[in-house]
């Protein structure tokens, strides 16, 4: 939540006095937000009363569901915002991008196998997938620059070929990265589910794992975030984006830019692929599903902003776990349903930069 | 606004091939008529049946791109719909969902329903323009993939339905070899002659005017918004029997049909056939067909294992796309001029 205001205030204009004027503009919208922030800090922080109980059910249940749904938007926001930026900078819907993030968790799994390393294992399935992704870019995008459609369907050709031969190497098995043992295990947070008759405060325990990726992802978006606006790397970046004509005339190598910026978003994929690995599982099939949640998200957040995939991320993650748990046949229908909403009233997505 | 599809050709404008019907035509419509005489019940279904039903709803595709400049991703989840419906409203074995109303009744609301979810899908997909109409809709079709496998009160979870067959009237088995190809092809056939006749009407300019320049459309006058989404509720009417079809012949429906698989299929299809004109996704179908049914002697002639099925298709689908954006219709015209080619230069 607070990686997404974050993240909101970044947008150009926004800066300083943003907010200030944000609310001054909206103050309807500024007001609902606020109630509905209070709202949700109430549901999180408050003993609940019996009625509510009734309505809702176990105060633990939505707790865990809501905890549940933030960290798989955190997982989400590092699939999602690769994606975000090879289309940002180049114009490439990389529809290989969930190819992408399960090479890189079956290499992490490969890696965590044979050395026993979780750490490292990031490092490798990162160098490796950006390695994928530079080759790509560099033997196969780049003869096809402005291509749109050509370049989409070509990255679907690749991803039934990815997918094939990631079945061949590594099978059809469920695959779980294991958790190394500092990290395991769950961890107490002040939040009280209950108090016990006897007075007694019930707290929610949470897997120690789930929280420190969070973590990890919020800093890296953050860092993102400050390399996109406060480096000379990230000024040609944001400069491509709004002029790719402009920026190649002005005579930055460009093709070296879009290089990197494919090979980093795809790093990213290979990143997330160990974070999905070690949250839940990979297998064939998660290539689909985490491209299709890529594709929401960032339908949702608008396509090519980042601050957009970070919000995305989180309505997308939220309204997943929310619906397994309070609706579980129709799940899917909420994150479907919000980007239907969106599509209908800000079909640019909602933090869209153009 | 303009809708960038460099890379891929244009579809023949219309009245191109309006001076006669060409003798391969007619052989090949005559081949086709006669086929059950020459072929054994196996190819007439599993081969040219299933052909002609995954080339209607590679067609509707074909239509939408190569006329409209708008790859849909949605035609084979339009196509699944149809089947679910005709499962659900008529009779299966799952028959405590199936609601077994007769087929007559159960058949065109299936399509009606088909047709409504394939231009509420459009609406969708034409509110933003250009690449985004492949993202949304692959966005939509995966959605409707999970939501049959997760929904288990409506949908039937993950097993769907099976006993789904085609009904018996006019004293004819319709599930039968022989009828059911003539079925198959009669739907073809009309779905076929409605693409070749609509592109050349009046819609049907003006679509692939707005697929040339929308812009210049709306200033004459022309709703663009309207004519795409008229666009995709015809699409989806030619898919959605091909959809019935496809359940009749399965015997059964279920998410696995309209999974991400067959989804990507039909635009592999599609593309490889050729999206020039509406005889490619056909072409497209038969060739997929075949590889399907015997690749696996291919593969082991190739020294790997019968399993690399989809990295057969995907390599095709890829060396398709790089190298003969037009399919293999734009390759066999390419080979054609090139043969013809010195009498050409000798005439100018």
């Amino acid at each position: 939540m607070a990686r997404a205001g974050a993240m909101a205030t970044g947008e150009p204009g926004a800066e300083g006095g943003g907010l200030a004027r944000r609310v001054e503009r909206h103050p309807l919208a500024a007001l609902l937000l606020a109630l509905a922030i209070v709202l949700f800090l109430w549901l999180v922080l408050a003993d609940w009363p019996e009625e509510l109980e009734r309505w809702l059910g176990r105060k633990r249940v939505f707790v865990s569901a809501l905890f549940n749904g933030i960290t798989l938007g955190g997982l989400y926001f590092l699939v999602a915002t690769g994606f975000t930026l090879i289309f940002g900078l180049m114009r490439n819907v990389n529809l290989a991008h969930g190819s992408l993030y399960l090479f890189g968790g079956y290499l992490a799994y490969s890696t965590v196998q044979a050395t026993g390393l979780w750490l490292p294992s990031f490092l490798v399935a990162f160098v490796l997938v950006a390695i994928v992704g530079l080759l790509l870019q560099v033997l196969v995008f780049r003869h096809m620059e402005g291509q749109e459609l050509r370049q989409t369907l070509v990255t679907i050709g690749l991803s039934i070929v990815f997918a094939d031969l990631m079945l061949w190497v590594w099978g059809g098995d469920f695959y779980q990265i294991p958790t190394p043992e500092w990290l395991a295990g769950p961890i107490d947070t002040p939040i009280v589910l209950d108090v016990r008759p006897n007075g007694e405060a019930v707290y929610l325990r949470y897997p120690r794992v789930r929280l420190v990726i969070f973590a990890a992802s919020v800093v890296i978006g953050v860092l993102l975030w400050l390399a996109i606006n406060k480096t000379r790397v990230g000024m040609l970046i944001r400069a491509g984006v709004d002029d790719r004509e402009m920026l190649a005339a002005s005579g930055v190598p460009i093709q070296l830019l879009f290089a990197l910026v494919f090979a980093f978003g795809a790093g990213l994929a290979g990143m997330a692929g160990v974070v999905g690995g070690t949250f839940q599982s990979i297998s064939p099939g998660e290539d689909t599903r985490f491209l299709l949640a890529s594709l929401v998200v960032v339908i949702v957040g608008g396509l090519g902003s980042i601050p957009g995939a970070a919000l995305g991320a989180l309505l997308i993650g939220l309204a997943e776990q929310f619906g397994s748990v309070y609706l579980p046949t129709y799940a899917i229908v909420f994150s479907f349903l919000i980007m239907v909403l969106v599509l209908a009233f800000r079909p640019q997505g909602l933090l869209s930069v153009r | 606004m303009a809708v960038a599809r460099p890379g891929l050709p244009a579809a023949t404008t219309a009245g191109e091939t309006a001076g006669g019907i060409p003798p391969s035509a007619w052989i090949t419509a005559l081949v086709l008529v006669i086929m059950p005489a020459l072929a054994s019940d196996f190819f007439l279904v599993q081969v040219f049946g299933w052909a002609l039903v995954l080339g209607t709803i590679a067609l509707s595709l074909q239509f939408l791109a190569g006329y409209g400049g708008m790859v849909s991703l949605v035609q084979m989840t339009v196509a699944g719909f149809a089947g679910y419906m005709v499962a659900i409203l008529g009779t299966s074995g799952l028959t405590q969902i199936s609601l077994g109303w007769p087929f007559w009744l159960a058949v065109p609301v299936a399509i009606l329903l088909a047709v409504l979810f394939g231009t509420l899908s459009g609406a969708l997909a034409v509110r933003t323009a250009g690449i985004y109409t492949i993202m949304i809709t692959l966005a939509i079709a995966a959605a409707f993939f999970y939501f049959t496998r997760q929904n288990e009160t409506v949908f039937g979870g993950f097993l769907g339905f099976n006993g789904v067959r085609a009904p018996v009237f006019w004293g004819i088995d319709w599930r039968s070899p022989v009828p059911f190809y003539y079925l198959c092809l009669g739907w073809a056939a009309i779905a076929w002659g409605l693409v070749v006749w609509v592109v050349r009407a009046p819609f049907g300019l003006a679509l692939q005017g707005i697929r040339d320049n929308p812009r210049r459309m709306a200033a004459l006058g022309f709703d663009v918004t309207a004519h795409r989404i008229a666009a995709y509720a015809f699409a989806a009417f030619l898919a959605a029997p091909a959809g019935i079809l496809l359940t009749w012949m399965n015997g059964q429906i279920a998410p696995g049909t309209v999974g991400i698989g067959p989804v990507i299929d039909i635009l592999v299809i599609a593309v490889v056939g050729g999206l020039g004109r509406p005889i490619g996704p056909f072409i497209g179908a038969l060739l997929y067909v075949l590889l399907r049914i015997f690749a696996l002697d291919a593969l082991v002639a190739l020294g790997l294992s019968g399993q690399r099925f989809q990295l057969l298709i995907g390599l095709g689908f890829l060396v398709t796309v790089l190298f003969s954006p037009d399919g293999i219709l734009g390759l066999w015209e390419r080979a054609r001029h090139r043969w013809s080619a010195p009498l050409n230069r000798g005439g100018r």
